[in-house]
């Protein structure tokens, strides 16, 4: 069982050459920055806020952001993981308004070790993702990540969907490697449990699994967590 | 190994970070438990389900429109002078 590989983004020095442009005042180096990470911002702030509107709304503040800050950047990291801490912070202030009778932070202490362990064993079906269509896996995967934590599903966002190594992560978030690495472990334990519920290798009379009616129509995939 | 110790260095190991020792004996491990084996595998099949999931893709569309009122508040960012943005 080897390991999972990370998916990068273009080279760093050609990232460089375009900030330094836009610092000159270019504006289509701009631009290419914006072609270059506009995607990986609007998924990363749509895990987060998990709302359409509110994710292009932090597409575009967390880019005027940097446009307006680029002169304080001083290249001592990555421009994307620069941007990436702007989004997120734009991300979480989004989801403070919408729901502000809850702490929605990243420092939140989440819960014991306890959560950390695997609930459930059983195996998985060969390619179980197969088993649904297109749509119905993306409401699985989207209503299953919804009921982690912010502060689980960011770490687990970054590191495994958009594939910034664990500094970066860090460094993107304001948090330790230690913290990033916990928070991570348990984000992807958590998802695994969830997911379980439907790929489980265990038959029904269609061949799919047990699942009980109207579990993705009502959502109730995230009903176990009440950390959220 | 015992199950607990394979769990906190699981992460590292999906990684591919972790030293030739330890690898050796979570390998190890993993050949008789058949639990941690589960455990490790469906975990790894979930994080490579959410990577290729494409869950929110930006759709051209609304891609070039976000990108122009990016560009369009930019450009007059620049005119008004250096300010909070």
């Amino acid at each position: 069982m080897g390991a999972i590989q990370n998916k990068l983004e273009g080279p760093v020095s050609e990232e460089l050459s375009l900030v330094r442009a836009a610092k000159r005042g270019d504006d289509s180096a701009f631009e290419e920055l914006v072609r270059r990470y506009d995607r990986n911002v609007f998924r990363i702030a749509q895990h987060i806020t998990q709302n359409r509107e509110d994710a292009e709304d932090v597409v575009q503040e967390a880019f005027l952001k940097a446009y307006g800050n680029l002169a304080k950047f001083q290249e001592q990291s990555k421009f994307y993981t620069w941007l990436v801490r702007i989004a997120v912070n734009e991300a979480l202030m989004k989801l403070r308004r919408r729901k502000p009778e809850r702490t929605v932070s990243l420092d939140e202490d989440i819960k014991t070790e306890e959560d950390s362990l695997p609930r459930e064993i059983a195996d998985w079906s060969p390619n179980p993702e197969q088993q649904y269509t297109q749509a119905e896996l993306r409401e699985i995967l989207s209503k299953t990540i919804q009921g982690l934590p912010p502060g689980f599903r960011t770490v687990f966002v970054l590191r495994d969907v958009e594939g910034l190594s664990t500094e970066e992560t860090a460094a993107a978030l304001e948090l330790s490697v230690p913290a990033v690495k916990s928070r991570l472990l348990r984000a992807r334990l958590q998802l695994r449990d969830r997911l379980g519920r439907y790929f489980q290798r265990r038959e029904g009379a269609n061949g799919k699994p047990e699942v009980k009616d109207g579990d993705l129509k009502n959502g109730d995939v995230a009903s176990g967590d009440g950390n959220q | 190994m015992k199950c607990s110790e394979f769990l906190n260095e699981l992460t590292s190991y999906l990684d591919g970070v972790l030293d030739e020792k330890t690898k050796v004996e979570l390998e190890n491990h993993l050949s008789w438990c058949h639990n941690c084996y589960v455990v490790c595998d469906t975990t790894k099949k979930t994080i490579e389900i959410y990577r290729d999931s494409q869950l929110y893709e930006l759709p051209e569309d609304l891609r070039s429109r976000l990108r122009s009122a990016i560009m369009t508040k930019c450009l007059q960012h620049k005119k008004r002078g250096p300010q909070s943005v």
